[in-house]
């Protein structure tokens, strides 16, 4: 019961770190993703990766500290009580550095591990991570501007926060990348230090549902919605992929549903020709 | 030859077996798209995504979290609407899932 309700807690949490960010000015990232070839960096000159570019990046993500600090001691608290060490703990936060997946990873921890079983884990991180992928399509183009050693070392510090902080940030005009290594770098370490906080407090978290915690997440994203909306016609991909979305759900057990409804919703935005 | 069993190193290889799949995922999706041309179909489809994902994951969550879950989404989308604030919006609408909580169970 408790570890089922710490990770659906912890969910919440992170995904909800993910839409805090759009806030008010979500909108505008809405229209600058719109199909104009034009306002596309694709074309542009790379902007250099500048020291002021990063402070930037600290500033943007730290109103996400909170959250995320709440988060990662939620973790190092069902670590604690799962068993594992304090090595074991802060490894796991330090190198997969994926909230979502490391609660799942809790729920199916054990003592003994065999190669299959450490297989079987690998899938599960990777299935609930796959919506990094989609993430990372969205901003390839303004990536693919940069040598690909400097991706491969930013991308290890990609997060949901990140990605909307990047998203937003780009589609305000921004194009330095450094923004995403300030932001990155100082939400890892925030990350990982919180987790040794929470590994030391122990079993912290009691009862999350009756406080409504559970809901932060949610609440957050039916939020978005507001200022996210341009008109029925815009929002006919999202209607395909809740749709597609409910249905996975009860077919699928895990978290494919986000991964299959945003395709959908993607699929069906691509094959509108008079999409906004 | 068989792998000699993960024994006392088990939990350190299952760390790794994580970091690997997750940093995967990170870089897949900007390696895929390097390779698939921005075409018109595919730039809506990008920017289809963002609300997409939103939708995708909330919907079914609402669904599983029952109907005062659903209640207090649209106590907070009100809010959302009338004063634009986010943490207005979190504010009632936690205040409302507690409420119904306390009193339905």
């Amino acid at each position: 019961m408790l570890p089922r309700t710490v990770a659906f807690c912890a969910q919440f949490m992170q995904l909800r770190l993910w839409c805090a960010l759009t806030r008010a000015r979500a909108f505008r990232f809405w229209n600058a993703m719109s199909p104009d070839p034009n306002t596309l960096p694709t074309t542009e000159k790379r902007a250099p990766v500048t020291g002021a570019g990063m402070l930037l990046g600290v500033r943007k993500v730290s109103v996400l500290m909170p959250g995320v600090i709440v988060f990662a001691v939620a973790f190092g608290a069902a670590a604690s009580a799962k068993g594992l060490s304090f090595l074991e703990t802060m490894l796991m936060s330090a190198f997969v550095y994926g909230g979502v997946s490391q609660l799942v990873a809790m729920e199916i921890w054990r003592p003994e591990w065999s190669w299959g079983a450490i297989a079987g884990l690998a899938v599960v991180t990777a299935t609930v991570n796959a919506r990094m992928v989609l993430q990372g399509a969205a901003l390839q183009p303004w990536f693919a501007q940069y040598p690909k050693t400097l991706n491969a070392f930013h991308l290890f510090f990609f997060t949901d926060a990140n990605w909307l902080i990047g998203t937003r940030y780009q589609a305000e005009g921004g194009r330095d990348l450094g923004v995403l290594v300030g932001a990155g770098i100082a939400l890892w370490a925030v990350w990982v230090i919180a987790t040794g906080g929470g590994y030391m407090l122990g079993a912290l978290v009691s009862d999350p549902r009756r406080y409504g915690i559970d809901l932060v997440m949610p609440i957050f994203f039916a939020a978005m919605i507001v200022p996210l909306w341009r008109g029925r016609r815009g929002a006919v991909p999202w209607v395909v992929a809740g749709l597609v979305a409910l249905v996975t759900a009860k077919l699928v057990d895990g978290y494919a549903f986000i991964i299959v409804g945003s395709l959908a919703g993607a699929v069906t935005g691509a094959f509108r020709d008079d999409a906004a | 030859m068989t792998l000699p069993d993960p024994g006392t190193w088990g939990a350190i290889l299952a760390i790794g077996a994580m970091t690997l799949a997750t940093y995967l995922c990170r870089v897949a999706g900007v390696a895929l798209m390097s390779v698939i041309p921005l075409t018109p179909h595919v730039r809506r489809g990008l920017a289809a995504l963002p609300g997409s994902i939103v939708v995708a994951t909330v919907l079914p969550l609402i669904e599983r979290l029952g109907w005062t879950a659903a209640l207090a989404l649209l106590v907070a989308i009100g809010t959302m609407i009338l004063r634009r604030s986010e943490l207005l919006a979190l504010l009632t609408g936690m205040a409302a899932i507690s409420a119904l909580r306390a009193l339905c169970f």
